[in-house]
């Protein structure tokens, strides 16, 4: 058993009379992928807000390697490296890509304001390796044609991966990624899945939430089903794809559709 | 090229006094900079934060009342008896807690708008100036109320070698005014294209998406109006000395007003519109005043802030710059050069 990175006890999120989230409880291990899926309007979304300090929740508790969140503001809680990013692409539309991720480098790019002022050599020092650091991650999402445009002129897909090398810019020791995939194409996805697989590698704990199921099926470890803000199941790929509480809350999701 | 053009209006706006003898438009020009200087720090706030200051003049003001009382000294009586004395300190002290005292009124009013934001630092701008010239009008012990501090020394700057220097004249007076601008507008600039700069345009851009990834807005914002403040304050130091009389008329809204003008017509979150926007809107009294009524002249400057705004809706310098640059990037020192040597060597 690894150690456990995020943990989540007995949350309840409530808008006014809507229940959005209730006695939510689930941990994620160190280095662990962890997906969290549910029909829309399931609570998945609510579940990141509280995790990453956007919303405080009505009850209970989440910890990060064994740090209370409750209270902490969303920037404290990125410095703690618990890094999301946005169902909604979210990006700096009016700066290139390449000024985006220097923004997102924030975290790693702190020097004493008056070093910056006076130009010292360990502010210009940094300011070099940000730019490095910058070019790598335009090049390991594949960005490099586009680095110089405005975020705000890409492609929804692109700006999708924007988004991820934000966060990524933001040095996670943990990565949640809320559908991610959404409007990416087949090959994009392809690509997608792989970057993600790396950063795991390199030992990032990644909590997804997304409904491309072969994707979700093949990268996970576990997989945590939500419905109406109550977790119905939770376990591995194989365990969840057969389990009659999960079939049904989709199937019943589609009957109603139909 | 952009230093070049730095260079070359340095170079340019320090001739000025080699052809120019007429003293009204000197006076004018020295007053157009300290001017400036405060639209300089008006515009790190507006154009790099977003965040509107309604009263900055409050922050100029304050800079000229505590550098004006500080080489004068003063003599007030406090509740309970006490009494504070204070003997008069050189000049270009009073400059520096000037800047010291405006940037702390700074924190202080982050400290109380920026938890909430929108227009929460407008009120609280506006209200704070309005606080603040009621304590000038009334508190005339100190401030001798509408009476005006009079006869302010003018500042004395030791140089190495040459013992001491009293700026009474508009010529140093115009330099010292030069270098302080010239200064200011090095700091903005370094400020701004640092990684403090960076979290103050991603906050302005997205704020959630900033937040998500490790800025802290409280801190980013109050630490821009402090400096913001403390530039303003340096400016009114600058006018107590050189004017050498102060009085409360100094925090009119008026002059606030004055300041947004100069940094929306020249652009903001440009370095160099507040320059040029300060210089059209400080400059234009000296030509219309001969020809026209007070009264038609605030008209005059009305179309021409409606002119500029229809012709250039971003202000002169960021329109001029698109349309000559046609930029991709507008991050302008921020010019990735790994990149820009590879994108070279794919177009050729
Ligand atoms: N800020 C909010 N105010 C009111 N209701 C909200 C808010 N955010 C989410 N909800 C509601 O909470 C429920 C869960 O939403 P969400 O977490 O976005 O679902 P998911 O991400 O699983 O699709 C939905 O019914 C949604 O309408
Ligand atoms: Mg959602």
């Amino acid at each position: 058993m690894t150690a456990i990175a995020l943990k989540v006890e007995k949350v309840a999120v409530h808008f006014g009379g809507l229940v959005a989230l209730s006695d939510m409880n689930f941990t994620v291990g160190e280095g662990e992928i962890v997906s969290l899926i549910g029909p829309n309007g399931a609570g998945k979304t609510t579940a990141f807000n509280v995790v990453t300090g956007f919303l405080d929740p009505t009850h209970g508790a989440v910890s990060y390697r064994g740090t209370a969140l409750n209270g902490l503001k969303p920037h404290q809680i990125a410095d703690l490296g618990l890094i999301r990013t946005f169902q909604r692409t979210s990006v700096f539309p009016n700066d290139t890509v390449y000024d985006n991720l220097l923004v997102g480098l924030h975290r790693r790019g702190r020097v004493s304001l008056l070093e910056a002022i006076l130009g010292l050599p360990r502010a210009r020092s940094s300011h070099r390796r940000l730019r490095e650091r910058a070019s790598e991650l335009v090049e390991w999402v594949g960005l490099e044609r586009r680095a110089h445009d405005l975020a705000g002129s890409l492609s929804y897909g692109e700006q999708r991966l924007v988004g991820v090398a934000l966060a990524l810019a933001a040095e996670p020791s943990m990565l949640l990624l809320d559908e991610p995939v959404s409007g990416m194409n087949a090959s994009e996805t392809h690509t997608f899945v792989q970057l993600v697989r790396n950063i795991r590698d390199r030992g990032v704990t990644i909590l997804l939430v997304e409904h491309d199921m072969p994707m979700v099926m093949s990268v996970s470890d576990r997989i945590v089903v939500l419905n109406y803000g109550r977790i119905i199941a939770e376990g591995t790929p194989n365990v969840i794809r057969n389990d009659p509480a999960v079939i049904e809350a989709y199937l019943g999701q589609g009957a109603t559709r139909a | 090229m952009r230093s070049g053009i730095a260079i070359l209006t340095i170079v340019a706006f320090a001739s000025v006094p080699l052809w120019l003898r007429d003293p009204y438009l000197m006076n004018a020009l020295i007053t157009t900079g300290i001017f400036i200087i405060g639209a300089m720090s008006l515009n790190l706030l507006l154009g790099f934060t977003g965040q509107l200051s309604l009263g900055h003049i409050a922050f100029f003001g304050i800079g000229a009342y505590v550098s004006a009382l500080t080489s004068l000294g003063f003599d007030v009586g406090l509740p309970f008896g006490f009494r504070i004395v204070h003997v008069p300190w050189p000049p270009i002290v009073g400059f520096v807690l000037a800047i010291v005292v405006a940037g702390l009124c700074g924190y202080l009013v982050g400290l109380l708008s920026f938890r909430v934001r929108g227009a929460y630092f407008v009120i609280v701008t506006i209200s704070f100036a309005e606080v603040v010239r009621l304590v000038a009008l009334n508190w005339v012990e100190l401030t001798q109320g509408p009476l005006a501090l009079t006869n302010i020394p003018s500042i004395t700057i030791g140089l190495p070698g040459l013992g001491d220097l009293t700026l009474r004249t508009k010529l140093q007076n115009y330099y010292l005014v030069l270098a302080v601008a010239v200064v200011t507008y090095v700091l903005i600039s370094r400020l701004v294209h640092s990684h403090f700069g960076r979290a103050m345009r991603g906050l302005m851009e997205n704020e959630t998406l900033a937040v998500s990834v490790g800025i802290d807005v409280t801190r980013t914002l109050t630490l821009a109006a402090v400096i913001s403040a403390g530039i303003a304050g340096a400016a009114g130091s600058l006018y107590a000395h050189y004017i050498r009389i102060i009085d409360p008329e100094v925090f009119a809204f008026i002059n606030t007003v004055t300041m947004v003008i100069m940094v929306i017509t020249g652009g903001k979150g440009s370095l160099a519109g507040p320059v040029v926007g300060g210089m059209i809107f400080g400059l234009l009294p000296v030509f219309l005043r001969p020809i026209m009524a007070p009264e038609a002249q605030w008209i005059a400057y009305g179309g021409v802030l409606i002119v500029i705004l229809f012709v250039l809706p971003r202000g002169i310098v960021p329109s001029l710059a698109l349309r000559f640059r046609k930029p991709k990037s507008r991050a302008e020192t921020l010019a990735p050069v790994a990149f820009s040597e590879r994108d070279a060597k794919e177009h050729a």
